[in-house]
């Protein structure tokens, strides 16, 4: 059988440790990125997602091996060479001082390229970032949102194979990120270009990436599928990371055919599936948009149900949502579209009643 | 109000004359001057570069001595320069004591602690990821340090004009390792005292008026330099 160009690893990465001041700010065992995937960072400030970036286009110092389609990239040996194969992109522009054009011929001109050839590179840039029409105007008379489509288009004129990205969106307003993050997403698969992107926006791992790394004090705690990381944290910090909001602790009471039954305080039970024995101690994920409310109680045997009866803490608007907050024994947050909210005639303190599937429960050892 | 008027006409006199004489004290103090300012952009810049862009104990007391450096006093420059190149000095076997190689080693210690200060704080006003974004984007040392140079120009071009300023105006040194021989390294200054003490306004004035102008030729070059293809 014929390997598909995408199953072929283009940077593996071993033993990696960057130290600063002492203190050893990244510990990556094991890292490998397969040509054309698109790998997304996450991890709240200070997890060591930039470090990496810097880390793997070799542009910060750190021990361990470093190897680009096989081949070892030193301290000293082929990085020159490796560095322009691939490309990194900041979260401010760091533009040039002078015209969107030049700004985008610049990696081209640093690899002394002919005049013809970075002319029509750089026209292809712009083109694809939709920028054609900045060509000649000067850098620092670009909008934020204009600012990062030339430093993309400066990125991907050397047409770069791997691209490092570290939070490109995270300064724009949500308009102009949505219009860049969908003319990045076309383009990453276009071009077929692999990256590795840091973000901390979630939703943004999610549509762009084939697989999601959490980072945590300078270590990745989980990797995969974004499905597999958002549905099945590893532990606690990435189930909080991820958007689980309801986390309720407790103690594995009954364990058959693969059903569990979880006792959470207050002689309240959850009902979830997974391998546990009893007498282990647990945590229940439950994501809000998992989590249904009813006011008159729900109908008894509907499926493999858990039910609780609780008061209404809190209501947050969340944009198209709002959060409610439940309190029922343990505490529990649901999404309400606006017209539920007004159909339920849900307000703080009204008793209400809180229903989730045992499969919306995903259990974690504590 | 005579003496003022009557030195005017006669400064109008010499400039449009030509006078040989006042015509070679200036060249000499735009040569003496130029050649400072020139080495001391050398030394400034890189020495700038270095401390801004590296990481080393101590740094901040260099920092404080650059900045300190800035306000060097001409005569204590002076004082110090003639005790080294005296004859019985460390390099007095130079023999160059009162003559212009003396007054450009002067003025060159004066102008480099103004354009290594201003130039330091010209790159640590560079953002900080603007050097990591060069190298990234395949840049070679060599060519991320000219592309840095590039990005900090405006205030680089200021150095050195504050540099200039500083030396073509100076005379406490110039008079002190120079000795203001004439004919050989008399310039503006030292001329413009000798002749105010000796009461010959006129050609004071007409040397101060030169000096004012050449001051601003050469300003108003670099800020031409300066402020071209600035967007609007």
């Amino acid at each position: 059988m014929i390997m598909a160009a995408s199953e072929t690893t283009i940077l593996d990465v071993r033993d990696l440790q960057a130290r600063r001041g002492g203190v050893t700010v990244l510990d990556i065992p094991v890292l490998e990125l397969k040509s054309g995937e698109v790998l997304s960072l996450i991890g709240p400030n200070g997890a060591g997602k930039s470090s990496l970036l810097l880390v793997l286009a070799r542009l910060i110092p750190a021990s361990g091996t470093l190897r680009f389609k096989g081949q070892d990239i030193h301290r000293n040996t082929g990085v020159l060479d490796y560095r322009r194969r691939i490309a990194m992109v900041f979260q401010e522009p760091l533009l040039l001082d002078t015209t969107v054009f030049d700004n985008v011929a610049a990696g081209l001109k640093l690899r002394g390229m002919k005049r013809r050839e970075i002319g029509d590179r750089v026209i292809a840039a712009l083109a694809q970032f939709g920028i054609s029409h900045l060509a000649r105007r000067h850098a620092r008379t670009l909008s934020g949102g204009e600012s990062q489509r030339t430093s993309l288009a400066r990125a991907f004129a050397i047409q770069p194979e791997i691209v490092f990205l570290d939070e490109p969106f995270s300064s724009l307003d949500p308009p102009t990120r949505e219009g860049l993050i969908e003319d990045l997403h076309r383009i990453l698969k276009e071009t077929k270009t692999a990256a590795v992107m840091a973000t901390h926006d979630r939703i943004e791992a999610l549509r762009l990436s084939q697989r999601v790394a959490v980072m945590k004090a300078g270590k990745i705690v989980q990797i995969g599928p974004p499905t597999d990381v958002m549905n099945r944290p590893v532990d606690e910090f990435v189930a909080s990371f991820v958007g689980m909001e309801t986390l309720i602790p407790g103690e594995i009471v009954r364990a058959a055919a693969g059903t569990i039954i979880i006792h959470v305080g207050d002689g309240q039970e959850i009902e979830a599936v997974g391998a546990f024995h009893p007498g282990e101690r647990v945590v229940c994920c439950i994501r809000p948009e998992q989590v249904t409310l009813s006011v008159g109680g729900f109908p008894s045997g509907a499926s493999a149900r858990n039910i609780a009866p609780g008061v209404v803490a809190q209501i947050t608007p969340l944009g198209l949502f709002y959060r409610v907050s439940v309190k029922s024994g343990f505490c529990i947050s649901a999404f309400v579209t606006a017209p539920a909210l007004d159909e339920l005639s849900i307000e703080e303190g009204k008793p209400i009643f809180v229903s989730f599937k045992a499969t919306a429960v995903h259990v974690i050892k504590s | 109000m005579d003496l003022i008027l009557d030195g005017i006409i006669k400064a109008l006199h010499l400039l449009v004359s030509l006078d040989r004489e006042v015509l070679g004290i200036t060249l000499l103090s735009l040569a003496v001057s130029g050649s400072a300012t020139f080495v001391s952009l050398f030394l400034g810049i890189s020495t700038g570069m270095a401390v801004a862009l590296t990481e080393f104990p101590g740094r901040r007391f260099v920092v404080s001595l650059i900045n300190t450096g800035m306000g060097l006093p001409p005569v204590v420059v002076g004082l110090f320069v003639s005790i080294l190149l005296w004859r019985n000095g460390p390099f007095g076997f130079l023999e160059i004591l009162y003559t212009p190689a003396a007054i450009v080693i002067a003025q060159a210690i004066i102008a480099t602690p103004i354009v290594m200060g201003i130039s330091l704080a010209a790159f640590q006003h560079l953002p900080k990821n603007l050097r990591l974004q060069i190298l990234a984007l395949g840049a070679t040392r060599r060519q991320m340090l000219w592309i840095l140079m590039k990005e900090a120009k405006l205030p680089l071009l200021a150095a050195v004009m504050a540099g200039f300023g500083g030396v073509i105006s100076e005379v406490g040194a110039s008079i002190m390792v120079g000795g203001n021989i004439k004919g050989y390294t008399r310039v503006l200054t030292t001329a413009t005292v000798m002749e105010t003490g000796k009461g010959n306004f006129d050609v004071a004035i007409a040397l101060s008026v030169i000096l004012m102008l050449l001051a601003f030729a050469i300003n108003a070059f670099l800020t031409w330099i300066q402020q071209r293809q600035r967007p609007r």
